[in-house]
């Protein structure tokens, strides 16, 4: 296989913005677009007339047909690079590659990517149960009456099966994540919650319950993407991309290759040889965590522990900051927001923050190289990249 | 149950033949006359060396539970009468792999690895919907 050309310290994110989060019903999902990217310009320094591209992904609520031109126009910005992705919830980390490439072949200098929409207020349960049902594949999945928690659930069940993975292993990521949105100013959940709690919530689709699930939310992030060379003059403390890789193995469950080994591994092995770095080297990740199982197979799929030992590193707390290994350090997507592509952006916001320094009890101490994991669809397509606060 | 409210399978110019022989109660999966491969779901080439010569066989209809969870809350508000039901990944004998409920009495007792046979529920209008349920092993 060709090794992709490096994009190591060539970019840096240089500014980060999420909107207000939870229950926003005075705002529209483009408006709170426009507030993430407003305060990421804002932390950058930079000014709205040196953006010269914009990356964006999909709105269920707002399902314009070409949403990147639409969020320009409503931003009044006129970018020379352009363009709408959807690989699910893949696609923040997706576009930082997209603009990292653009980037580095002079095709834009100051990228925005933004991700976001108002998942809580902005449509009904059904409506956007409804919307989230069209995963599933429309003949040979969806007569049957699957859900996302349910395809998850298989997933689970698979690896409780094949390792032992337990119940309480499994809710205790849900434990870890409420515990660090209890330490995020602006986290969608900020209720205390006990592993009890978890396993006695309402029954989703066996073995997940309710708080196996990610949330529902409103909410938009951004982040400013330049050059490494035009960040050094910038406001903000610059973070340099330090790799990056992706991979795609199926969209519907019936056709994943597997069902306990899925492309993060892949996807992995490509951030670390252009980083140069290991899983040893990662001082915080942020992992994909739509529902408990999933960053207990990421960690495992990454290399930050053997196959079937994801459960036992959350449930022997190596998870928390404070760990061997801070996972999802503002909330996740079980505790601090989810609202479509905006969820895994939100990963990288974190990710910044932590390497920048300076975030009080949440702070990861001596935090140098962190990684941030998205998948989208069932496990289908998968980003890992890995960033530092030096160019390593 | 009346069954005949939930969606009914939608043929297309990929699937007609899958379909069809489900109304005749019979279970169809796309074999590669090129590489040898079985494949779920039907598609115009062969997933594996993209040949079109491709050709309908009859799977035996048995198979195995890869995985399965119980659905206590139904995304799609027409299924929401059926709740609690089986939704399965099952291992067919041939090899491919394809998504289906586990049906019957002891379907909510269904555990990776159980032993199933197809069985077909009436969709309305003749569409029959390729089910399965649990066999002793």
């Amino acid at each position: 296989m060709k090794t992709p050309t490096s994009l190591k310290n060539k970019i840096a994110i240089v500014g980060v913005g999420e909107s207000d989060i939870g229950k926003v019903p005075h705002m529209t999902g483009l408006g709170l677009n426009a507030q993430a990217a407003k305060r990421a310009l804002d932390d950058s320094g930079l000014k709205v007339s040196d953006i010269d591209g914009v990356l964006t992904a999909y709105s269920f609520t707002e399902p314009y047909f070409m949403l990147g031109s639409v969020l320009c126009e409503y931003l009044g910005v006129k970018p020379r690079f352009n363009a709408s992705v959807i690989s699910g919830g893949a696609s923040p980390a997706v576009m930082l590659k997209h603009a990292a490439e653009a980037i580095v072949s002079g095709q834009a200098e100051t990228i925005l990517v933004c991700a976001g929409e108002n998942r809580a207020t902005g449509l009904t349960r059904e409506a956007a149960l409804s919307a989230l049902l069209a995963v599933g594949h429309p003949y040979f999945e969806q007569p049957y009456g699957g859900s996302i928690p349910g395809y998850y659930a298989m997933i689970a069940q698979r690896h409780m099966h094949v390792y032992g993975t337990t119940r309480e292993q499994m809710a205790q990521v849900a434990v870890n994540t409420r515990a660090h949105a209890l330490m995020h100013p602006s986290a969608h959940m900020k209720k205390p919650l006990a592993l009890q709690e978890v396993l006695d919530a309402k029954p989703i689709a066996d073995p997940l319950g309710m708080l196996d699930c990610c949330l529902i939310s409103d909410a938009g992030g951004a982040f400013i993407v330049t050059s490494a060379e035009r960040a050094r003059d910038l406001k903000a403390k610059p973070v340099y991309l330090q790799g990056i890789g992706e991979y795609h193995t199926h969209e519907h469950l019936m056709c994943a290759p597997s069902l306990t080994e899925f492309g993060a591994t892949e996807s992995g092995r490509t951030a670390y040889e252009m980083a140069g770095l290991g899983p040893q080297d990662i001082d915080v990740a942020q992992l994909y965590d739509c529902f408990t199982i999933v960053p207990i197979i990421e960690l495992e799929e990454l290399g930050f522990c053997q196959r079937g030992e994801g459960g036992a590193f959350f449930s022997e707390g190596h998870a928390r900051i404070g760990g061997k290994l801070p996972v999802n350090t503002h909330g996740g997507m079980l505790s601090h927001a989810h609202a479509g592509a905006a969820g895994g952006l939100f990963g990288i916001v974190e990710a910044v923050r932590q390497l920048r320094g300076g975030l009080g009890e949440r702070q990861v101490q001596g935090a140098e190289v962190a990684l941030v994991h998205n998948e989208g669809g069932i496990l289908s397509s998968h980003c890992t990249l890995i960033l530092a606060n030096d160019k390593g | 149950m009346d069954k005949t409210t939930l969606p009914t399978p939608v043929a297309n110019a990929d699937s007609r033949p899958y379909w069809e022989a489900a109304r005749e109660r019979r279970l169809v999966i796309r074999k590669c006359n090129a590489c040898g491969e079985l494949h779920f779901m039907p598609r115009h080439l062969c997933p594996v060396c993209w040949s079109d010569r491709l050709e309908w066989v009859d799977a035996k209809g048995t198979g195995s539970v890869h995985s399965f969870t119980v659905i206590r809350r139904a995304s799609d508000p027409a299924f929401a009468p059926l709740v609690p039901y089986a939704v399965a990944l099952i291992d067919l004998d041939e090899g491919p792999r394809m998504m289906a409920n586990i049906l019957g009495a002891n379907a909510l007792a269904v555990k990776i690895g159980d032993r199933v046979q197809v069985t077909f529920e009436d969709r309305g209008d003749g569409a029959m919907l390729p089910q399965f349920n649990t066999v002793a092993a």
